[in-house]
């Protein structure tokens, strides 16, 4: 498990360059083939996207009009807007969950570390489908058990399709692996423990401490957790499609149907902003590295 | 013990939105409801209908198809990874591979389904240029298959892998190899007796995440190929939006408590074989 937990902390970012031997005098000519064929594997897809997106099958005329059009294309605003939104709630609501769990884990309770970190990677081999199948069931108990009650209320709430709660909520528990890691490896690189201990012995009490010492310390690592956080709410589709919600990625295949050109160029779009997104983390993990020496 | 309070959110929350819907997943998978009578009673039929029929060769679908392009990805995601820190000018090459990596391992789901359809699908770029140049089209091969998803799914296993191994293959001292060449010993004798034994456990570890991913996979294979390829995934789908079959609601709980159990025993064999390696290394 250890070695999982290990192997996540590379994908939540980019790993530090350390020295390595330079290849041998021969027998590099496997890395070239390597290197080509999975280019190409990489490559083709991206650019046929492209092609697919900008060229009129019929005529053959290149026009950008695939693009242009989908600001204006029929449920993207609504749809990509409520994903942005349950993006933003899913980053605070995840923050304020882990920043205190992970500093308490670190600086005073580091017998509950093993249990903490076991439960953070949990929803890694879970699969989606199966935790969406059980979060139903369980929502099924409203109009089953609690009808009437206070708590059918809520639960009724929580699935107003203009604003679905429960996906914030399920979300948060997704992106637990990658927040706790990011915000695990903050703390570890920082010395918290003087810098808190001096807080706490100036007379802060622990949610000051949080709120000035700790959340200030840790920004590079809590913008990363972010940054995650909000790439991994944007392309969700399991959760949204099986409890039956339109958010940006369910919208995509709506509209395939009849647009196949737009869900294409939407995809391209996509791909564009995670890669944006990705490479502001990467930046911020350099900026780290050269600042803090850590 | 007023500072263990401060954990008390984290675990209410994971005991309220990770551990109570598998538990409920695991009781109600037992659950049967009469047709008639809309009564509830404990059954185990949901759980006997799943290791039957079209459910059944739904598992063995998923696991074939999780099985082959984990393994695949893990050799392709470890020969990538050893071909970009090896590489002599190779600075540029690896943060661009890395990064590279970073953006495609995220890049699952819808968006890349249709890269795909776009590329290779019936009306996609790369299927109408064959079939221009040397009229034979993909030549039988169809994206909407098993073979067709595998090759999607490399696309973000492949890269996953890149970035899960990159540290273990970081961790490997350079002067180990040099103590290996100065005792005189061949590049296979390295990696067979000491490159390999290190690295067994991480790249096993990758492997277990990888086949994790696959085997999960929804939305690709629900883009490509709707419920015509036998996918565990899909078949639940298919049992949740039926209305028309009473019960198929407890098959869809006892479809998802079949992955939970396959994972867990996935990752079961994985803490063996961690043990093992470790008690060997040691």
């Amino acid at each position: 498990m250890t070695a999982l937990a290990e192997s996540v902390a590379g994908a939540g970012g980019v790993a530090p360059e350390t020295p390595v031997r330079p290849g041998g005098r021969r027998g590099g000519a496997w890395r070239f083939g390597v290197l080509g064929l999975l280019g190409l594997y990489f490559l083709v897809p991206i650019a046929a996207s492209v092609w697919f997106t900008v060229r009129n099958r019929g005529t053959g005329e290149f026009t950008a009009e695939h693009y242009t059009g989908i600001p204006g294309a029929e449920g993207f605003a609504e749809s990509f807007t409520r994903s942005l939104v349950l993006a933003a709630l899913t980053v605070l609501i995840a923050l304020a969950l882990m920043l205190p769990t992970v500093v308490l884990v670190n600086l005073r309770l580091p017998r509950l570390r093993t249990t903490v970190e076991l439960l953070t990677l949990m929803p890694l081999v879970v699969p989606p489908i199966a935790l969406v199948v059980g979060v139903r069931s369980v929502l099924a108990w409203a109009p089953d058990y609690f009808l009437d009650t206070p708590l059918a209320e809520v639960f009724f709430a929580i699935q107003e399709p203009e604003l679905p709660w429960i996906l914030v909520f399920v979300y948060v528990v997704l992106a637990l692996p990658f927040v706790y890691r990011a915000l695990d490896s903050g703390v570890r690189g920082a010395d918290l423990r003087t810098l808190t201990e001096a807080a706490r012995n100036l007379g802060a009490s622990w949610p000051r401490v949080l709120l000035w010492v700790v959340l200030p310390v840790l920004r590079t690592s809590v913008l990363n957790a972010a940054f995650l956080t909000f790439a991994l709410v944007l392309g969700e589709f399991t959760f949204a499609n099986i409890l039956g919600f339109e958010t940006f990625p369910t919208w995509i295949l709506r509209v395939s149907g009849s647009e196949p050109q737009l869900s294409v160029a939407v995809s391209v779009l996509s791909l564009v902003v995670t890669w944006m997104l990705l490479l502001l983390i990467s930046a911020l993990d350099r900026r780290r590295g050269t600042k803090e020496n850590s | 013990m007023l500072t263990a309070l401060g954990t008390v959110p984290f675990f209410l929350y994971v005991a309220v939105f990770l551990l109570l819907p598998i538990a409920v997943l695991a009781v109600e998978a037992f659950r049967a409801t009469d047709p008639v009578t809309y009564e509830e009673t404990w059954s185990t039929d949901s759980i006997t209908a799943i290791t039957e029929g079209v459910y059944r060769r739904a598992y063995l679908g998923s696991l074939q198809l999780s099985l082959i392009t984990a393994v695949l990805s893990a050799v392709l995601g470890l020969a990538l990874a050893v071909a970009i820190l090896r590489a002599r000018r190779g600075r540029l090459l690896r943060r661009l591979v890395l990064t590279a990596s970073g953006v495609l391992a995220n890049f699952g789901g819808i968006p890349l389904a249709f890269a795909f359809i776009a590329t290779i699908g019936t009306q996609g770029v790369v299927t109408a240029l064959l079939q221009d140049t040397l009229g034979i089209g993909l030549g039988g091969f169809s994206l909407y298959s098993m073979t067709g998803l595998a090759l999607v799914y490399l696309y973000f296993l492949v890269p996953l892998m890149v970035l899960t191994i990159i540290p273990a293959l970081e961790a490997l001292r350079p002067q180990w190899r040099e103590a290996a060449d100065n005792l005189g010993a061949t590049g296979w004798q390295y990696w067979r007796y000491v490159g390999g034994p290190v690295l067994l456990p991480p790249v096993l570890g990758a492997t277990m995440l990888l086949f994790a991913s696959a085997f999960a996979a929804y939305a690709t294979a629900k883009a490509l190929v709707g419920s015509s390829v036998p996918l565990v995934t899909l078949q639940i789908a298919d049992a949740l939006s039926s209305n028309v079959v009473v019960g198929a609601e407890n098959l869809g709980k006892a479809l998802a408590l079949g992955m939970v159990v396959v994972v867990g025993l996935v990752m079961a064999f994985y803490a063996w074989v961690q043990r093992r390696t470790q008690r060997w290394l040691a």
